[in-house]
């Protein structure tokens, strides 16, 4: 790498890069903000534009652009409940909450920060761990893709706020929807009523639309009808320092949720929707404050936008060393390189390691970039909600249309989204919380995979059980469910022991 | 009050003119083919007067006169995304109008397909198209919402054949030797492939009915994964595309390959049929028009299409990248399509007995 120092160092102080950089990362952060617009389909519309550039122009471009948008999805995410781009999804079970106190700068500056330190951890694993990281994930097979949804399905406990029940039926409903469309393994067609825009499935954008923001958009009106006042946002000094001293005491919340973050970019096929809602849900375990998460608590802000931006670094691992995009957006990444006439593969480091390092680094440095304007931001886009709600909840109505019909051009999708919304409303008074329906959607498609696929392959070996229960990663898998299952039950016995002992002693 | 009424509407609309913009980028730009559709007073661009072409005083010579949607019915970043992206200067060049590409993924192409032949065809609406997924799709389901033969083939302009390959270390290096361990120990034998009822789940049917050999197709969502689940030893082989195979030759042994003859970027793979199992296997992509479509016009894209395929620079790149550039105009595709239709109705039935 040192002899490659010089290319990288006169690649990077070129104002030129620094300005497409800097322009990536603002144009993703607002394409990422907005919902609907995912980081994948920023990265689609600049595609075209980097033809035309050198290839290290058009890969700095791409990477700040992808950082931007992962970031950018935070700020819909705390201001309206409404995840825009699917990584935030975690973030919006206390951003939002902060917000309704009138904090929003709170949350936007930890996501901010916390992105900004999740994004640089994941920027040195992929440049100091890459070949070795790569090999391990290869080491996922279908038994473990099967187990690892099983480990993301046993985060229900924690996102069910109330009620287990309420929150298994959200569950199981969310695994019914992603069973609609062609069968991932053997091709049948399921709940597709005759219809052939069926056939392609719930897009996850349009159900996380319909499920967080239109019962919001809808509540919004209603209070105004009431009573109207909601929360006023007045910025206030020294919200930096303050999040700042308290996140810099938390290092392990944030390397664990950094380490998740690499982690789940490194396995093909689990996005950073599963890398924020694992991080989210090992906070709340973690947390000896328990009750206060779902509630405006930052930590879960910072465990959900540390671990979606940590795990960007990561999914470019299997991409640089293997060819094998990790993410949608990596695939996109892929698809430039391809454009510039290099084949991302196991000679990519060797044939062209000046560009490749220079990238690297530029990622780096693209994540400082983020964290600044993301800082800068959030003293101005907490704002928005200051607009009285006759204005906010038409325009945040309007924009949940454009963008369940942007994200595949269909107005089927708007339909499924005003229909979907519309029962979410209701649901949410009867107490359901949407993250159970949003998980099983996630899960269920990488779950029911995995059990084919296993089977499939069992079948052929001549043992099913072995292909589960018999590989080492499949093992820790194994007992990481087990662990997750049974310490809510164990903690919540010790914590009612203690009730009891403090009661008897007031006594 | 009234200010407020001003300073409100005032907002509003930027917002909304700021959403529009946004959105018109967001999908590709759409509200280009509701210009077309909503007919001639739609907004004219200046590239008109280029478009007429050589001998453009004719009206039905003028096409194209508006923007040109080019669908591709998968995600962006896809080989048939990066095979549109390398086509779309030339093709904006070449027909003096902007080509605006858009992306609608979903059930494997078909609900773009089903998309392609919905649309008006008056030439400003054409699609990627895949084969054998156009052929294998209405074949195989019911529910899907176009026909093979609604489509109208433009051309096909690039292929990738599909491979058969082995780890590096595990010891086989001719078809033979697999086949025979298929053989020893029948239905042990995994494949990864891309799919079921698509080009790698065709493939594998073929080689077991030539062979005679039962063996255990794997399916995966597309080709990366099967990759991946191949390179981490879950299966015994993998049917790979040649780009793929291409990428990843140092770490494989591929024992043969579905194209026709030598493929020039693998030299030294045999093909099945050099091996004396005659069939072919690969992904051919193309550009397709809804039914109906004026003969001229698809005169006039397919002749584009040729144009830039015919390229010896674009011929280079794609044998770089591991495709085989093909040179099929609308005729010769609606032949090779139809052959295909009955070499696959053939394997389905057998599939079913």
């Amino acid at each position: 790498m040192l002899e490659t120092l010089p290319v990288i160092l006169d690649a990077l102080a070129n104002p030129v890069h620094i300005l497409f950089m800097v322009l990536g990362v603002m144009g993703g952060i607002v394409v990422g903000a907005l919902p609907g617009l995912t980081a994948t389909m920023a990265l689609a519309l600049l595609l075209p534009f980097t033809f035309s550039m050198n290839a290290e122009s058009a890969l700095i471009t791409l990477g700040g652009l992808y950082i931007g948008g992962i970031y950018g999805g935070c700020i819909s995410a705390i201001l309206i409940n409404t995840p825009g781009t699917p990584s935030s999804i975690a973030t919006t079970f206390d951003g939002y909450p902060l917000t309704r106190q009138g904090k929003p700068d709170q949350a936007l500056v930890t996501a901010a920060i916390s992105s900004g330190i999740g994004g640089l951890l994941g920027g040195f694993a992929l440049l100091y761990l890459t070949p070795l990281l790569a090999e391990w994930a290869l080491r996922f097979g279908p038994p473990e893709y099967f187990w690892i949804s099983m480990l993301g399905l046993t985060m229900i406990a924690s996102l069910s706020a109330g009620s287990m029940l309420k929150g298994l039926i959200g569950g199981a409903f969310g695994l019914l929807l992603s069973t609609i469309g062609i069968a991932p393994i053997g091709g049948e067609t399921r709940y597709t009523f005759g219809s052939s825009a069926m056939l392609a499935g719930l897009e996850l954008i349009v159900v996380l639309i319909a499920f967080f923001c239109i019962p919001e958009v809808i509540s919004m009106v209603e209070k105004q009808v009431e009573a109207g006042g909601a929360a006023h946002f007045k910025p206030q000094k020294g919200v930096i320092r303050f999040i700042f001293n308290r996140l810099i005491r938390k290092p392990v919340l944030l390397a664990r949720s950094a380490i998740i973050g690499i982690i789940t970019g490194i396995i093909p096929g689990a996005g950073g929707n599963v890398a924020s809602l694992l991080s989210y849900d090992s906070a709340v375990r973690f947390s000896r404050n328990r009750s206060s998460f779902g509630k405006g608590n930052i930590d879960g802000v910072a465990a959900s936008e540390c671990a979606n931006n940590a795990e960007v670094g990561g999914s470019l691992v299997p991409l640089l060393s293997l060819g094998i995009p990790g993410a949608p957006p990596a695939a996109v990444i892929l698809g430039a390189l391809m454009m510039q006439g290099i084949q991302p593969g196991p000679d990519l480091f060797t044939g062209h390691s000046d560009l490749v390092y220079t990238f690297l680094w530029a990622f780096i440095v693209a994540n400082v970039v983020m964290l600044i304007l993301g800082l800068v931001g959030s003293r101005f886009v907490g704002r928005i909600i200051n607009l009285p709600p006759y204005i906010l909840a038409p325009a945040i109505a309007f924009l949940t249309v454009i963008g369940s019909y942007a994200i595949r051009n269909s107005l089927f999708d708007v339909a499924v989204m005003i229909g979907l919304g519309i029962l979410a409303y209701f649901t949410k008074k009867f107490g359901f919380s949407p993250g159970p329906v949003v998980l099983g959607l996630i899960l269920g498609p990488i779950a029911e995979k995995g059990l084919a696929q296993s089977i499939l392959l069992g079948q052929a070996q001549g043992n099913i059980w072995m292909m589960f229960f018999s590989r080492p990663v499949s093992l820790v898998l194994i007992a990481l469910c087990l662990l997750s299952l049974f310490t809510p039950l164990v903690s919540a016995r010790f914590q009612r022991k203690i009730r009891q002992d403090s009661d008897s002693v007031d006594k | 009050m009234s200010r407020k009424h001003v300073k409100f509407s005032l907002m509003v609309g930027i917002a909304l003119m700021f959403l529009f913009v946004l959105s018109a980028c967001g999908s590709g730009q759409p509200a280009n083919t509701n210009e077309t559709e909503s007919g001639d007073d739609a907004a004219v661009s200046e590239g008109d007067t280029e478009a007429a072409g050589p001998n453009g005083d004719d009206s039905e010579n003028t096409y194209p006169t508006d923007p040109i949607t080019y669908q591709i019915p998968f995600n962006p970043g896809g080989q048939s995304d990066v095979e549109a992206r390398r086509q779309q200067p030339y093709l904006e060049q070449m027909l003096g109008q902007k080509v605006v590409i858009q992306y609608k993924p979903g059930g494997g192409g078909a609900v773009g397909w089903t998309e392609l032949v919905n649309q008006k065809p008056d030439g400003y609406f054409i699609s990627g198209i895949n084969i054998p997924h156009i052929i294998l799709q209405p074949l195989s389901k019911e529910d899907i919402g176009y026909q093979t033969e609604q489509i109208e083939p433009i051309v096909i302009m690039q292929a990738t054949p599909i491979g058969l390959a082995v780890p590096k270390d595990s010891g086989i290096t001719s078809l033979d030797q697999f086949i025979q361990q298929a053989k020893d120990n029948p239905g042990s034998v995994t494949v990864a492939g891309s799919g079921t009822y698509t080009g790698h789940h065709m493939a594998h049917l073929m080689l077991e009915k030539l062979a005679d050999i039962k063996m255990q197709y794997v399916p995966f969502t597309g080709a990366a994964p099967a990759v991946q689940a191949f390179l981490g030893g879950n299966t015994t082989a993998m049917w790979g595309n040649s780009s793929d195979l291409v990428k990843y030759k140092d770490r494989i042994n591929i024992l043969a390959i579905g194209s026709e003859k030598t493929f020039k970027p693998l030299p030294d793979v045999p093909t099945f049929k050099e091996l004396g199992y005659d069939m072919t296997a690969g992904i051919d992509r193309g550009v397709g028009a809804p039914p109906g479509t004026d003969p001229e016009i698809i005169k006039v894209l397919e002749k584009a299409f040729l144009d830039i395929v015919k390229k010896p620079e674009i011929q280079e790149e794609m044998y770089e990248q591991g495709f085989e550039p093909k040179t099929m105009g609308a005729e010769a595709s609606r032949e090779y399509i139809q052959s295909k239709v009955a070499d696959y109705q053939d394997i389905l039935e057998n599939l079913e007995e």
